[in-house]
């Protein structure tokens, strides 16, 4: 029996029952990696000894009839943006290309708890800070269905692992569609969750108020069971939400039964920016909810022509400052021959960071700068704040919102490179949904003229993650689309 | 020269650390004099991905100063990010609060020379977290230790309200006893536990008009003397420039001077206000905080009486002179440990005698607090009642102090071990008193001729009383035989 097949779920039965050896699942994983990781590009670093030590333990531990984890033995993929004590963090940058983080991440130590195998860390746009993966200082990733074209970003790495099969879930990273617009451009699924639902200690920060860290995999159950494990109150995120105010539910309880009483909220006009084919999915998608009884109703959503624009104040203006530690003088690169303390800065700076990193930062540091404050920061905010209104207002009429992830489908390499506010463009329509703090997930819906994935975006209020899944499970139940496989996989 | 006049001008601006257990925003312990980088952890070294957590204990420990300097606390605050590039900031920003400090519209009275208060408008407080230390002490490079970065800090800011040096280092010693009362901070200006940024400049006025000078502000003042010292240098300095050139204040002409502690200057530092821009704006990382209506009043409750007050009803209420008042208030354990003799019956002018010429000094010399001695205060009242009711002399209850002290006895055991118990029986004295004048002819005729010698040769009469009774005899009575028989 081959593991490589087999989602998530499958996998940790099939290890739990002895039918597959966790040993097994991670020799065909590497095995996979050896064949295809030379073409995608996928990670960062690999654990291949650490991952078998682990996944022996796991062999052990079942065989001595030990309660394990829920991801007992599963071979995972983390971002290279979550800290982890063993090994480097990069972010994708040279600037932490050396940085050993002395600590994991909260949703690493979730995963460990949870017995899962850490197999190694992804590629990524450099801290975060991209739509394709091409801004990673240390790598290139392609997409899997096309290696011509981009694997979407920030999370390109994780998004491509899985679209390739190199395992079968891993974790991201989503600050305006990092997780959603590379799910739909490799043909996987991407959850975002609602923000304050995982913790994000250890997530290296971009946008702190936006950042948010999600699962992939090939199935909405795989994404639900992954929440699982990460979703929780953390008492060293002081945004992580209070379980007595939000409950953690079991995501995969339930997650087959259909919703019955369904209203599904589409904005036409909003719609109308993406591409036809994309269009031409949606909109068979929303034939399906209706042929399943859903009610689709159209609501206005006044605001969302802002969105880009207030997101790319708001998170650069945080990443300005977060970004600002990085500074050759405690950690990571420092410049070789500074002539005093401010070379050190400026130096190490402009050497290591890439262009989008600085061109961010600059937008930042501007949008706070004194007599500009208001104009830019203060206004972005209180359109924030007119967004969510058209999302509180949205909901009062209908349950989910559906909208395509991304305008197009993956683009070529280098195609949007040269044109920072076109690639900006084409986060219009998943940004929305971190500048309102509620989830968000892309499920596969349809494959272009081109053979490339396009993806269904469906949104709930905040902290109902457990209807989203089950919403995004009946269009799932319903079609194929999840079980394509890229060529390079066949 | 003399037609010109001039008033000096103060404003200070303050930090405070505040001796909570842990960090502003982490779990390490605060540290003072520990190894280099040994209390630190991924928060407050400023990690990738770390994030911080507000600690509760300082939020209320700056709420309880802030409420002992009169402020308003504000029912809503929240954290803000300051920032600026500097070797001992590991994130490169400060967590502060900008535009909603927790404080504000506060006043503080301070004891002025002359016996009267003076009231000195606070305009803001606010808590922060402290940088590092960046250390130069290595060759060619610098070093930087991260024990102190995030050690809470009270930032408090006052009017320009004070005239001279001496007003403000009544407000630096006024300050300094209200922490220590609230048990919010430490206090010590040697270890920076206190700093004081004074803003200074004069107003001048001669029959030409009115002029101001250039704000100074000093840096780098580490005692009570210096921050006094500094400002004395300043005010003359300022007047001397102004006479010399003229130069008066204008936008962007403040300068920072910092004080050399061995030749008492200021030094220049910056010549002009740098144009800092510190790009404020909400911690995305932190909650904001609501101060409720409970929460503030659970908070106003551990407010205790403020040593000025405490002062100024030792004088009046117990008749104490000034002098005395503040050095049993200078300390709360001191006060509080006086004020638990009297509850046990001492009579406060003794009981402050008892404890300012003997407790005080021993705990001094032993280096602790008077309440750790190991007194009593119950026995240090009956010592008391045992000294006004005239079973021991006035000395003889020092040494008691002294012993109890030592041996943890009670003064009554004691009197009776050191046989310091007085006689104040007259028909047994009396006796006495008749052999001593039988023994002594040459000196009672001095007494009774009222010669030169009169007064000393009482003394002597009195004095071979004493010895008699080795030391036992209660002089008062003595005195009153002697008085009656030489008469």
């Amino acid at each position: 029996m081959s593991s490589r097949n087999l989602t998530a779920v499958e996998l940790r039965e099939a290890i739990a029952s002895r039918r597959i050896r966790s040993v097994e699942a991670v020799q065909e994983t590497f095995a996979q990696i050896d064949r295809l990781e030379p073409t995608v590009g996928a990670f960062i670093s690999l654990f291949r000894d650490q991952a078998m030590a682990r996944a022996q333990d796991v062999d052990r531990r079942i065989a001595a009839g030990e309660p394990v984890g829920a991801l007992a033995g599963v071979p995972v993929a983390v971002k290279d943006v979550l800290c982890t004590s063993f090994g480097a963090t990069t972010c994708g940058s040279r600037i932490l290309e050396q940085f050993h983080a002395p600590y994991d991440a909260t949703a690493i130590c979730k995963l460990l708890n949870a017995d899962a195998v850490i197999v190694g860390k992804t590629n990524m746009d450099e801290f975060a800070m991209g739509s394709s993966t091409e801004n990673s200082g240390l790598c290139k990733t392609v997409n899997p269905w096309a290696p011509d074209r981009v694997p979407g970003g920030s999370s390109g790495g994780s998004a491509a692992a899985v679209a390739a099969r190199l395992c079968p879930v891993a974790l991201g990273s989503d600050t305006g569609g990092s997780i959603r617009q590379p799910a739909s451009f490799c043909g996987v699924v991407g959850l975002k969750p609602t923000y304050g639902r995982v913790s994000r200690y250890g997530l290296v920060a971009y946008g702190s108020s936006l950042d948010q860290i999600g699962p992939f995999g090939r199935t909405v159950a795989d994404a639900a069971l992954m929440l699982n494990v990460i979703a929780g109150h953390d008492r060293a995120d002081s945004t992580s939400v209070d379980e007595t105010v939000a409950p953690v539910d079991d995501y995969l309880d339930g997650i087959d039964e259909p919703v019955e009483v369904l209203r599904i909220g589409v904005a036409p006009a909003f719609n109308a920016g993406a591409d036809e084919s994309v269009r031409a999915a949606i909109d068979a998608a929303l034939d399906l909810y209706r042929n399943a009884g859903a009610q689709i109703v159209e609501i206005e959503m006044p605001h969302l022509d802002y969105a880009i624009a207030a997101y790319y104040v708001i998170a650069t203006a945080e990443a300005s400052s977060n970004l600002a530690r990085y500074d050759g003088v405690h950690y990571g690169y420092r410049t070789p021959d500074p002539a005093d303390y401010v070379e050190v800065y400026s130096k190490s700076r402009e050497e290591a960071l890439g262009q989008e990193v600085k061109r961010r930062i600059m937008l930042g540091t501007y949008a706070l700068s004194s007599g500009y404050y208001d104009a830019y920061y203060l206004k972005a905010l209180k359109v924030r704040n007119l967004i969510r209104g058209d999302f509180v207002k949205a909901f009062e009429t209908c349950d989910a919102i559906v909208m395509p992830v991304a305008p197009t489908t993956a683009f070529r390499i280098g195609e949007k490179v040269d044109d920072p506010l076109k690639m900006y463009l084409g986060d219009i329509y998943t940004i929305s949904a971190n500048l309102a703090g509620i989830p968000g997930i892309s499920v596969p819906c349809g494959l272009d003229e081109n053979n490339l994935p396009i993806g269904l975006q469906v949104l709930t209020p905040a902290f109902s993650e457990a209807r989203l899944l089950r919403i995004a499970r009946m269009y799932e139940a319903a079609t194929d689309w999840h079980t394509k496989k890229p060529a390079m996989v066949q | 020269m003399s037609d010109i006049s001039y008033e000096v001008i103060v404003g200070l601006e303050i930090h405070v650390q505040l001796c909570t257990k842990t960090k502003m925003f982490c779990s390490c312990e605060l540290s003072f004099g520990q190894e280099a980088n040994a209390r630190v952890c991924p928060v407050c070294l400023g990690l990738p991905g770390a994030l911080p957590v507000m600690n509760r204990q300082a939020v209320e420990y700056a709420m309880l100063a802030a409420m002992a300097l009169n402020c308003e606390v504000s029912p809503f605050t929240k954290w803000d990010r300051k920032s600026y590039y500097y070797p001992d900031l590991p994130k490169n920003y400060q967590i502060s609060q900008y535009d909603l400090p927790l404080g504000s519209h506060g006043y503080i009275e301070i004891p002025l020379e002359d016996g009267q208060t003076k009231r000195v408008r606070i305009l803001r407080v606010h808590l922060e977290e402290d940088a590092g230390k960046n250390l130069h002490t290595a060759g060619n490079f610098s070093q930087v230790d991260l024990n102190r970065a995030g050690t809470p800090l009270l930032e408090i800011v006052t009017e320009p309200d004070m005239n001279s040096p001496s007003q403000v280092r009544a407000l630096a010693v006024e300050l300094q006893r209200i922490v220590r009362y609230l048990g919010v901070s430490e206090g010590d200006m040697q270890k920076g536990h206190m700093r004081f940024e004074p803003n200074i400049n004069l107003a001048i006025k001669r029959p030409d008009g009115e002029f101001r000078t250039p704000i100074a502000e000093v840096k780098n003042l580490n005692s009570f003397r210096a921050l006094e010292r500094s400002i004395a240098y300043e005010v003359q300095r300022q007047l001397d420039e102004f006479l010399e050139t003229g130069v008066t204040l204008q936008m962007g002409n403040k300068s920072t001077r910092g004080w050399n502690d061995v030749d008492e200057v200021t030094v220049l530092q910056r010549e002009k206000e740098e144009a800092h821009d510190y790009r404020y704006f909400p911690d995305p990382d932190l909650v904001p905080v609501t101060t409720t209506p409970q929460w503030l009043e659970e908070i106003r409750s551990r407010l205790c009486e403020l040593p000025l007050a405490r002062q100024t009803r030792y004088v009046t209420e117990y008749g104490l002179s000034d002098y005395d008042a503040g050095v049993l208030t200078a300390e709360r354990p001191t006060a509080d440990f006086f004020e638990r003799a009297l509850a046990a019956g001492g009579e406060p002018k003794r009981v402050c005698n008892l404890l300012t010429q003997v407790g005080l000094k021993m705990a001094r010399e032993e280096g602790v607090d008077l309440a750790a001695l190991g007194l009593e205060p119950a026995g240090v009242a009956d010592l008391a009642k045992m000294a006004d009711a005239g079973t021991v002399s006035a000395t003889a209850a020092n040494t008691i102090l002294e012993s109890m002290v030592a041996t943890g006895k009670a003064p009554t055991a004691l009197a009776q071990e050191l046989n310091l118990i007085q006689t104040s029986d007259a028909g047994e004295l009396e006796g006495i008193v008749d052999q001593v004048l039988a023994e002594n002819v040459q000196a009672v005729q001095d007494v009774v001729t009222g010669s030169k010698k009169s007064k000393k040769a009482r003394g002597f009469l009195l004095g071979q009383v004493i010895q008699k009774t080795k030391g036992q005899a209660n002089p008062k009575v003595v005195s009153e035989i002697l008085d009656r028989k030489l008469k």
